[in-house]
């Protein structure tokens, strides 16, 4: 086979393996539908996060307006600090309250924000007062097993 | 006591065998890195053996590729499906190809398709003396027949895996959208939600680089180091895949516990 033809193939070859390459990083990866170059961060105190993880998505009104970029414990007060990447297309009012929430009944958890009524905006760097910690499921059954307890020595009682 | 003395003998005859050709493969792992320059400045050396290496498993690979997809897609969607989630069938077939499949599979029929050929090639050069007529000629074998075959074999490795990975993404569309009927918005959306480029995608190239250089270091080495007979080529041959394959798995299992365990949570 002379040289020429072979370098053909050659070429035809490694375009073949960059195009797959570049298939996975446009149509299966997610490189081009959100960036994280133009956004701002928030930050905000929580309780308890339960099973939140970095790059968990930040959803307002069920859109994907962010990421969870970085989670912290506070020595002082004890709490999760959680930062948030917000995209920088979408602001948020300062008493903005954020919730970490859990799609579906066993699915991955994520921060849901809900905007406030207040006339000034979120800043780069700022942190948000309103918050609700994770709902760990075993506080739940416990609290359900305790009422149910109460609820039979009150109707007990009654009689 | 004379027998277990002898046994005892053997044994560390082989384990310092061993390792002997360990160090012996190392330093000639160096000697090729140094001595690569020809390879990279006449390149059409590595282009002659990425023609070979590469262009000729391109086949084997496009066509395993599109298969195993396929057979991802009926699989997980028969499992999925029990637990009403169909539509993540393209997180699975994408994240288990990108993640684990195209890198592991590829570089499994790169080393059977290439790295053979590689190892019977360079061992028959031996056995025929074209090597010592080349030394004779003051050429540089290592610089002339190896190198290019090395850079080779590390240039296509990652473009083949990423060609069997798109391959099989294809493969489980075809079967979960055309096939089965998986809605076509969920299957790709959910898929570009969950991989993540770098994370993933970037984390199965870096696998198949170093799946390129394990194969293509084992083949070279196996076919230089090969006893000049029939037999000791057609065995340097059948050692060049079966170590090959178990570096590949070794390797893979170290790179993922490096890469993936506990990778999203800091």
């Amino acid at each position: 086979m002379k040289r020429s033809t072979i370098d053909i193939w050659v070429g035809a070859f490694v375009a073949a393996g960059f195009a797959g390459l570049l298939f996975l990083a446009l149509k299966v990866g997610n490189l081009a539908s959100f960036s994280t170059d133009k956004a701002y961060q928030i930050d905000a105190k929580f309780a308890n996060i339960g099973g939140l993880k970095v790059r968990a998505p930040i959803k307002s009104a069920g859109v994907v307006v962010g990421r969870v970029s970085e989670i912290r414990f506070d020595n002082e007060s004890y709490e999760a600090i959680v930062t948030f990447n917000v995209d920088a297309q979408y602001k948020f009012p300062r008493d903005t309250s954020a919730k970490i929430l859990t799609s579906g009944l066993l699915g991955e958890q994520y921060v849901g924000l809900e905007a406030g009524g207040d006339a000034e905006m979120v800043k780069d760097k700022g942190r948000l007062r309103l918050t609700q910690p994770a709902v760990v499921l075993e506080d739940l059954i416990g609290q359900f097993i305790v009422n149910k307890a109460a609820e039979g020595k009150s109707s007990k009682e009654a009689k | 006591m004379a027998e277990l003395r002898n046994w005892l003998e053997r044994l560390g005859h082989i384990v310092t065998a061993k390792i002997w050709r360990l160090g012996f493969a190392a330093r000639f792992f160096f000697y090729v890195l140094l001595h690569s320059g020809t390879a990279l400045r006449r390149f059409g050396l590595t282009i002659r053996e990425i023609y070979f290496a590469g262009v000729l498993s391109m086949i084997i690979i496009l066509v395993s590729g599109l298969f195993v997809g396929m057979v991802l897609g009926l699989q997980g969607y028969d499992t999925l499906q029990r637990y009403g989630s169909g539509e993540a069938l393209g997180v699975l077939v994408a994240l288990s190809l990108v993640r684990e499949l195209g890198p592991v599979v590829a570089g499994l029929l790169f080393a059977s398709r290439a790295g053979s050929a590689i190892t019977a090639e360079i061992g028959l050069m031996k056995a025929t003396e074209q090597i010592a007529a080349m030394e004779m000629m003051a050429v540089d074998p290592i610089a002339r027949v190896v190198a290019p075959k090395f850079w080779a074999g590390v240039i296509s490795m990652p473009l083949l895996a990423a060609m069997f990975s798109a391959m099989g993404i294809f493969g489980g569309y075809l079967i979960g959208v055309q096939l089965i009927g998986v809605d076509e918005g969920a299957f790709w959306s959910q898929m570009q939600a969950s991989v993540d480029v770098r994370n993933d995608i970037l984390n199965g190239v870096i696998k198949s680089f170093v799946f390129g250089v394990a194969v293509t270091w084992i083949a070279v080495f196996e076919g230089y180091d090969a006893p000049p007979t029939a037999e000791g080529v057609s065995g340097a041959t059948t050692r060049t895949v079966v170590t090959s394959s178990l570096a590949i798995l070794a390797l893979d299992f170290v790179l993922t516990a490096l890469m993936f365990t506990g990778g999203t949570a800091k």
